[in-house]
């Protein structure tokens, strides 16, 4: 109860009961829509009786008696005129007309949003070709000297981005490789060609599947780091504060990562193939009881010159590619968390496409060269 | 406000923190009396917003307890606590405003996990708070990127009222301010403080707003705290309390004098 409402000779009573605070609001809602006001001409309002009116019940008490007044009833205090209801009213009366939020919806609304749409594409190519260019430039000149090339912030990323991902990467060529020996033995066994097996495992490991699993666990690993890491300093203002220092951030935080990154991911490379190559083996060992030096003896015969080569090559452009989306994501954050979100998941989703992509361009590069 | 109520709003009774080998807090005692404005000093690192966070029951302490309104807050559950949440208004030093929400949802969160209102009442409770603050109801819908450092700390002031809470906590309330801005501040803190009659509790190194707002003042000196008024503490012998005090920054108050604001009466008092 949070209301009592007294019907006298000259009108109605209204006493407040209770507590009138938010929490209530709901409850005291529900009550005055009950009472009935028709025909009172003058309401005598006291709140002696009220526990608490706090400045949300306070609010709530100026509606109502904006609601009676309006119906012509004239109001009147039995108690002095609680002070908050005074502050209610100064508030809600000085300042301007209140400003809706703006949201026009017009028939053209659809059109001029995917003009939007595609000029804040283009827009973004813009600037993704004006950062290349900038870390280009900026590579150019740390080349000059030893130190700009930071040598130990390099290690570093050489290390967080290649030494801590060998694990992952090993588990990750293993468990693959034995899908794709298990399945081509399977095919293979009905033409009694399981020795090709071997040779599947081989080119296929060292050509493709190597440098690109490498490269979709690097992304989503070390891709979203850079993206999180640089993000969170621009929204720390850490990267404004190297600029008034004078201290270029492509130099410090986009090409120690960028180099780190081209060094590092060949390596994983390496050992995602090598890793990859014994996964086979052991399969081959165990599923068509090949001895291990039948098994070397086929995979030296299916190697060329330049299967292991045009693996690893690959390699530093995908690490480029990586490097290159984490970092531009990264700068481009600004102003809010859910910006820093939204990037770092840019960063991963394009990070894997471009790679993926160049394989595809690197494949029929390499097909159209017959290597 | 009355010197002696029957039970104080915040009553910390032999607090210990710990950090490893550090030693943060060692037997601190603290007592806020209902209605007034109470302001902690201390050297940085001295452990203000430790004391802070053990009040607010963000950090549980490795020894004592605190009382909020007679009701002990040490030791219970995050559940048992979120019910108290209710009971204070917080605003952190650099604001904490939420930065993916405009200030009216910033303002509407707390009653969104507290309250069930239906949209509009929310919408026009939320306004009004941050009408109170004095900000224009045209900077409801920015983002707080969009906001000057003055209007940061008055949106959280507003996001730290939308309960209506009887106690509010300010970190650094004026701390980033020019000081015409972090007077006008005060003088906003003030006026709520008394219209709302509210028990306040802040953290500042702000002599104006010290000398302006504060009732008492409670100074962190070695893991304890000294409590007096602000006569009181600016005669304590204590060293870092007199170099506070009485340096060459202080002097200009004239704070040994008379440690009262120009108009000669202790706000709130």
């Amino acid at each position: 109860m949070y209301t009592r409402i007294e019907r006298s000779a000259t009108g109605l009573e209204l006493t407040l009961t209770g507590a009138w605070r938010a929490v209530n609001l709901p409850a005291i809602d529900a009550e005055l829509s009950g009472i009935d006001w028709d025909g009172a001409t003058l309401l005598s309002v006291s709140t002696r009786e009220a526990e608490l009116l706090d400045l949300s019940g306070a609010w709530r008490l100026r509606k109502l008696l904006q609601q009676v007044a309006a119906a012509g009833t004239r109001i009147e205090w039995r108690t002095p005129e609680p002070e908050l209801l005074h502050l209610v009213e100064k508030t809600l009366a000085e300042g301007g007309p209140p400003v809706p939020p703006t949201s026009s919806e017009s028939f053209f609304q659809p059109i001029s949003a995917l003009g939007q749409r595609v000029m804040v594409r283009v827009e973004d190519a813009k600037s993704g070709l004006d950062f290349i260019g900038r870390v280009a430039a900026m590579s150019g000149a740390v080349l000059t000297s030893w130190r700009r090339l930071r040598p130990i912030s390099v290690a570093r990323h050489v290390y967080d981005t290649g030494i801590t991902a060998i694990p992952i990467v090993a588990l990750i060529a293993f468990l693959i490789t034995i899908i794709i020996a298990y399945i081509s033995a399977e095919e293979l066994r009905q033409f009694g060609a399981e020795i090709y097996v071997v040779d599947t495992v081989t080119i296929g490991v060292l050509r493709e599947l190597g440098v690109l699993l490498t490269a979709i666990i690097v992304a989503g690993r070390s891709g979203s780091a850079f993206a999180a890491e640089i993000g969170a300093m621009k929204l720390n203002e850490e990267v404004d504060a190297l600029r008034a220092s004078g201290v270029n951030p492509i130099e410090v935080l986009v090409l120690p990562r960028l180099s780190g990154l081209v060094i590092a991911l060949p390596l994983l490379t390496v050992v995602a193939d090598a890793i990859g190559l014994a996964a086979g083996a052991v399969l081959c060992k165990f599923l068509l009881d090949m001895s291990l030096i039948q098994y070397l003896t086929e995979m030296k015969s299916a190697i060329g010159p330049t299967t292991f080569w045009v693996g690893v090559i690959k390699a530093p452009v995908f690490a480029l590619l990586i490097a290159l989306s984490a970092c531009y994501r990264g700068l481009q954050v600004r102003d809010s968390s859910r910006e820093l979100g939204r990037l770092t998941t840019v960063a991963v989703v394009q990070s894997i496409f471009l790679v993926i992509l160049a394989d595809a361009i690197f494949a029929v590069a390499f097909w159209q060269l017959d290597i | 406000m009355m010197a002696t109520v029957a039970t104080p709003a915040i009553e910390v009774r032999g607090l210990v923190n710990r950090f490893g080998r550090q030693v943060v807090h060692d037997g601190l005692d603290m007592t806020v009396q209902t209605g007034e404005v109470f302001g902690i000093v201390g050297g940085s690192g001295s452990g203000k917003s430790v004391l802070l966070r053990t009040i607010l029951g963000l950090h549980q302490p490795q020894a004592g307890e605190v009382r909020l309104e007679g009701r002990k807050l040490t030791g219970l559950s995050e559940q048992e606590l979120h019910g108290y949440k209710a009971r204070y208004g917080v605003t952190f030093q650099h604001g904490a405003l939420f930065s993916s929400l405009t200030v009216i949802q910033n303002v509407q969160l707390p009653m969104l996990e507290h309250l069930s209102l239906d949209a509009a009442t929310r919408d026009a409770l939320a306004l009004l708070k941050i009408r109170l603050v004095g900000l224009a109801e045209s900077d409801a819908h920015k983002y707080p990127s969009q906001l000057s450092g003055g209007m940061v700390k008055r949106a959280a002031l507003a996001r730290a009222l939308a309960l209506d809470p009887p106690l509010l906590f300010l970190d650094e309330p004026t701390s980033g301010l020019d000081p015409i801005s972090a007077a006008a501040f005060d003088s906003l803190l003030m006026d709520l403080q008394r219209q709302l009659k509210l028990t306040v509790v802040m953290i500042t190194h702000d002599l104006d707003t010290i000398f302006r707002t504060c009732n008492r003042v409670g100074v962190i000196v070695d893991r304890k705290m000294l409590t007096d008024t602000l006569a009181g503490i600016s005669s304590n012998p204590h060293p870092w309390i007199q170099a506070y005090f009485h340096g060459e920054r202080a002097a200009r108050y004239g704070a040994v004098d008379h440690a009262v604001p120009s108009d000669g009466v202790p706000r709130g008092a």
